[in-house]
């Protein structure tokens, strides 16, 4: 499971190098809500697992002092939305003390938090915010999908000498999935192709990629052979194999569960139309959540973001498109 | 308490090297060689001073927009600092922070801030690192009476209380937020009073007075040593001028001024000097020569380092 998956990334850092502590409100007893860092405060104690109050910018702002001086800490917010309330220490400070000090400061600090709707949570609970930390020059952005890329790629978080942000997806916590039984660590800046095809790429991440993968295997039925990339971390971002793909199919649609304005999505199409123009046989699709704050009942909740139908009904615009 | 005349002495030339840089600091703002922002410790040396002489090498300090004290209190290396305001590639930051983010790790001197209080939560975790790896060093975090009125202050102090932390809180009262006067943003403008509802032991003192500085923080370092941390110390003081190099500070009233202006930190670091040893005028007159040399020798060598290569900054842009 996903966060069986995160569980062991933390561990097997946490044996792997004395440096690295969790830092979070509820992590330690109680386990973190999503039960990612179970167990870890009875193995690890309290100096290395610590629960900390509802002062989100200072638990966090700590956590940027203990990194820069030797440390390496993965501190949680509980949700993606309530960074809002530490966007000074992520952006003021984690993203440009090294900037700031002329290369001479690392912050290796890993922000966990998990992001999406699709819960019932409403307006402060299930927002996308992944485009406001993409925007920020110094910071990694990593957003997996799998248990798989989940450890693997948390596992490099914490090894890497810059703040990542690391996005889960509360959909997602209970999702099963392959994972290797001996160590490893996936590389961050590397997309992967989550199902070949050559008629249509269509670029998805986080929550979004389970329902690319399950549109893309009913467009099957249409004849229509879709590559799924899932790109794993926006920032670096692989574009490399977007390209690659995009040059191959000719079409390209862009799934993204944030709000399309000023999202991700947009600049990923910007890069692709600015590198690969003369192989696009229709205009880049995208798909994206409405531009609205995510309402609490089901039916405008699911009518916000994009769904399956939505997806094939993109690709089937994209690919009959003259 | 009894001082060595060499302790005396470092205070002092410490003292004065800060004025020092600060004064001639303004000159080249005045000259155009200094752009941006220059926030002036003038009126405040007595705090970094007094702070950094009770610390160890290996302790840290957490500094501020108002930080060319701080760092040359810390051993900071007078070239470096000036050619870092003068934005050059042999500067702190090699021209890419300026006067507001100098860093020094070979010092401890975890970094200045451009955002007020913004460095609080920092210096905790620098505290927090210490408490993790049991490694006996304390934090010295410098923040402000304006920094004392953002939320950060209020969650940090808890943070260090909760879980013990060797950190000693130095509150630069200079009662200003940039122009609003402490009395008015603050209904206690004694704020070391705050201290008492997280828990944590606080004291006030004249922080223009050196020794007093030095052996309020001497105690303090004991405390948190002891695992008593943290420790809040309010330093009254007094800006000799506006928020910055740009601001006459008009709402100043004049005979606060005054007597800030009299009761000088150089002044009493002199004439601590003179009545607790046996140090000469003449002898005061080599340790300002030395400082005012040492000076003259970083604006000569900022003024002929390089600019940043544009080039090379734009090929490491590309790794972004």
């Amino acid at each position: 499971m996903y966060r069986e998956a995160l569980n062991e990334a933390l561990r097997e850092e946490m044996l792997r190098d004395q440096t690295v502590f969790l830092l979070g409100g509820g992590i330690g007893q109680r386990g973190g809500s999503y039960k990612v860092t179970v167990d870890l405060l009875n193995e690890f104690g309290p100096k290395r697992v610590i629960d900390a109050p509802i002062s989100e910018a200072s638990f966090t702002g700590t956590c940027v002092g203990a990194a820069i001086t030797g440390m390496r800490p993965v501190v949680e917010i509980l949700f993606v939305d309530f960074t809002s309330l530490v966007i000074d220490q992520i952006v003021n400070q984690a993203a440009k003390y090294r900037f700031m000090s002329g290369g001479k400061v690392k912050v290796p600090l890993v922000l966990r938090t998990q992001g999406g709707s699709g819960n019932g949570l409403a307006a402060q609970h299930s927002q996308s915010l992944e485009a406001w930390y993409y925007h920020v020059p110094g910071l990694k952005l990593v957003m997996p999908s799998t248990p798989c890329d989940a450890k693997g790629l948390l596992k490099s978080a914490i090894r890497e000498d810059d703040p990542v942000i690391f996005i889960e997806h509360k959909l997602l916590y209970m999702e099963k999935g392959p994972v290797p039984e001996a160590e490893y660590t996936i590389e961050l800046g590397r997309g992967d192709i989550k199902r070949p095809g050559q008629d249509v790429t269509i670029i998805a991440w986080s929550g979004m990629v389970s329902r690319t993968l399950a549109a893309a295997e009913s467009l099957t039925r249409d004849g229509i052979q879709a590559e799924v990339i899932d790109p794993r971390t926006l920032v670096p971002l692989d574009t490399e194999l977007i390209l690659e793909s995009v040059k191959k199919t000719e079409h390209l649609v862009i799934v993204q569960e944030a709000v399309r304005r000023g999202g991700v999505a947009s600049d990923i199409a910007s890069i692709v139309q600015a590198e690969a123009f003369d192989y696009l046989d229709a205009p880049i699709e995208i798909l994206a959540g409405r531009n609205t704050p995510i309402p609490f009942n089901v039916n405008l909740e699911r009518a916000s973001v994009p769904q399956e139908p939505d997806i094939v009904a993109a690709v089937k615009k994209t690919v009959y498109a003259k | 308490m009894m001082y060595s005349r060499e302790f005396l002495e470092q205070l002092y030339r410490t003292i004065y090297t800060i004025r020092i840089f600060e004064t001639q600091c303004i000159k080249l703002y005045r000259q155009g060689l200094i752009i941006g922002y220059f926030h002036p410790y003038l009126g405040e040396e007595a705090i970094a001073t007094g702070v950094c002489a009770a610390l160890r090498k290996d302790d840290y300090i957490v500094s501020t927009h108002r930080g060319h004290g701080h760092c040359i209190a810390r051993g900071g290396q007078l070239k470096k600092m000036v050619a870092e305001v003068l934005g050059r590639e042999t500067g702190y930051c090699r021209g890419r922070g300026g006067s507001m983010h100098i860093a020094d790790p070979e010092t401890g001197n975890i970094g200045a801030n451009g955002i007020v209080g913004g460095g609080i939560p920092i210096g905790v975790g620098a505290g927090l690192g210490i408490s993790i790896r049991g490694s006996n060093q304390v934090v010295a975090l410098f923040f402000s009476d304006g920094a004392s009125n953002n939320g950060v202050f209020a969650e940090s102090l808890n943070l260090a209380a909760i879980w013990d932390l060797p950190v000693i809180f130095v509150l630069e009262n200079n009662q200003y937020a940039v122009s609003s006067p402490i009395e008015e943003m603050s209904r206690i403008p004694d704020l070391h009073r705050r201290a008492e509802g997280y828990g944590v032991e606080a004291s006030m003192i004249d922080g223009n007075d050196v020794l007093a500085v030095f052996e309020e923080t001497q105690k303090a370092v004991r405390t948190c040593c002891d695992g008593n941390g943290p420790v809040l110390i309010e330093a009254k003081t007094y800006r000799h001028g506006g928020h910055h190099v740009n601001d006459p500070g008009l709402y100043m009233p004049k005979d606060k001024l005054e007597y800030y202006k009299t009761h000088d930190p150089v002044t009493i670091a002199r004439e601590h000097l003179m009545s607790r040893s046996d140090c000469t005028e003449q002898d005061i007159a080599e340790i300002e020569n030395g400082a005012n040399q040492a000076m003259s020798e970083a604006i000569e060598f900022a003024r002929n380092s390089p600019q940043p290569s544009v080039d090379s900054f734009l090929e490491e842009v590309k790794q972004n």
